[in-house]
């Protein structure tokens, strides 16, 4: 196992702009300002956070998996990873982790896939894909700005560990996160976040034990404003 | 055998190339020069909302390649194609595809004004005008497939593009579960490391095939195929 990276940021919650609670299986959607910074927190660890970025103006410029990965030629992203759109954008670097690792390739859990991965009776419990339409309805119906499923690419899955071997296998491992674990992002251009805080009850990505995690977001460095203002 | 195929056809080096497979057809690759790729993107054709979902297929299968047995799902759950035939053992679901940029900087930049149809082409382009003349857009993009292309991933999450996988001869095929939208594009890999841009042709072949019975390969492969049969058998009834 390699060595992993851990970063802490020098932001201090009490100066935040936003701090909220999201439970497992609840969306958040919200913009961040170019320069302003977005912390997500696993709370009681090993909780899957799957996340899609959009370029806040053109939401067909959004994260692509494959243009991230394959720009930094690595699969794991940590500190220093830059999201790519599918425009090739620079939409957010992270600037800090104090996980290590975090998941692009195990995509979002969905009731159909459930029934694939599991058993056919599985329909009917949440999921991700479920949790992620639920956030682009309602984000569709509050700003008159069109999300729907075409739009729910391949996501990040903040905190999950997706190991793959030089052989091409591909397996869900225990997590590598522990309560308090942290990512923060810097937006390099005015994005939108989506997040399904995932409700897997199948697999160890949340520790069979979905919980809550936090999301805060900061404004810009005061050094950074002549840059991004 | 050959009173199978409905046609042949060779698909030229930077070319894009679409065509709604029907369910029950299959379409086999060959490679004609040593070191091909065919990016590729999949949709249900009766229903673009429903499109090939790369992390579904390798979470399924445990799997980061492609080849014999293994199946590409939809965001669905259902099966658009099933690998029925490899020869490699090894295609790429995690490069993704060139773009201008990249192949401005990897190759220069050479417009049609000076170099006729052996300009710089890249492989994002060809799939969005693809895309359009199905009224589907930048929107429709989704994680590509490349054919005869191998990425190999160390333990330490690093990327490792393998030259001289593929060979003149290589070959797949891709069974259609469901009338399945395949958008094609013979650009080089955007990871390959060759200098030169270099037009690789494949040859296409479509044929009719038998529905796969109960003891099929692609069927049997996993547990979670057999779940994915039986649902793209009953998106059918």
């Amino acid at each position: 196992m390699p060595e992993k990276i851990i970063k802490t940021s020098p932001r201090l919650p009490e100066d935040a702009i936003v701090s909220v609670t999201v439970d497992a299986g609840d969306p958040f959607v919200h913009e961040i300002r170019a320069g302003q910074y977005v912390r997500i927190v696993d709370l009681e660890g090993n909780q899957a956070v799957d996340t899609l970025f959009y370029n806040a103006h053109n939401y067909a410029d959004r994260y692509s998996a494959q243009d991230t990965i394959r720009e930094q030629q690595n699969i794991y992203l940590t500190t220093g990873t830059k999201l790519i759109s599918t425009e090739r954008n620079v939409l957010l670097t992270i600037v800090a982790d104090t996980c290590g690792r975090h998941d692009t390739l195990g995509g979002a859990c969905s009731c159909e896939s459930n029934m694939v991965r599991y058993d056919l009776e599985k329909r009917s419990m949440h999921a991700c894909r479920q949790t992620f339409l639920k956030g682009a309805i309602d984000w569709s119906q509050h700003t008159g700005h069109s999300l729907d499923k075409r739009d729910l690419t391949a996501n990040i899955n903040f905190f999950m560990n997706v190991p793959v071997t030089p052989a091409g296998q591909l397996t869900f491992a225990d997590g590598v996160s522990d309560a308090g674990k942290y990512v923060e992002l810097r937006a390099e251009m005015d994005t939108l976040i989506a997040v399904s805080n995932c409700p897997q009850l199948n697999n160890p990505c949340n520790a069979y034990n979905p919980t809550p995690i936090q999301i805060l977001i900061w404004n810009a460095d005061e050094a950074d404003k002549s840059i991004h203002v | 055998m050959n009173s199978s195929v409905l046609w042949e056809e060779t698909l030229p080096g930077s070319s894009t190339w679409s065509h709604i497979l029907k369910r029950g057809t299959a379409l086999r690759l060959e490679a004609l020069e040593d070191n091909c790729n065919v990016g590729a993107l999949l949709l249900n054709a009766d229903n673009f909302s429903e499109r090939l979902n790369l992390p579904d297929t390798l979470k399924a299968q445990h799997i980061a390649r492609l080849t014999t047995g293994a199946v590409l799902y939809s965001d669905m759950a259902r099966i658009l194609c099933s690998i029925t035939d490899d020869t490699l053992g090894w295609h790429d679901p995690l490069g993704g595809c060139s773009d201008r940029t990249l192949v401005e900087k990897k190759y220069g930049a050479s417009t049609y004004q000076q170099a006729r149809n052996n300009w710089h082409q890249n492989a994002l382009d060809g799939f969005l005008i693809e895309l359009e003349k199905y009224g589907l857009n930048s929107r429709d993009l989704m994680m590509n497939i490349n054919f005869f292309s191998k990425v190999e991933v160390h333990d330490d999450g690093s990327m490792h593009f393998i030259p001289n996988h593929s060979k003149a001869g290589s070959a797949v095929e891709l069974r259609a579960e469901m009338n399945t939208l395949v958008i094609l594009n013979t650009c080089q890999h955007p990871m390959d490391p060759d200098p030169i841009y270099a037009q690789r042709p494949v040859k296409l072949t479509l044929k009719k095939v038998e529905a796969p019975g109960p003891d099929d390969p692609c069927r049997t492969s996993r547990p979670e195929n057999a779940r994915g049969f039986t649902l793209t058998e009953r998106y059918f009834l």
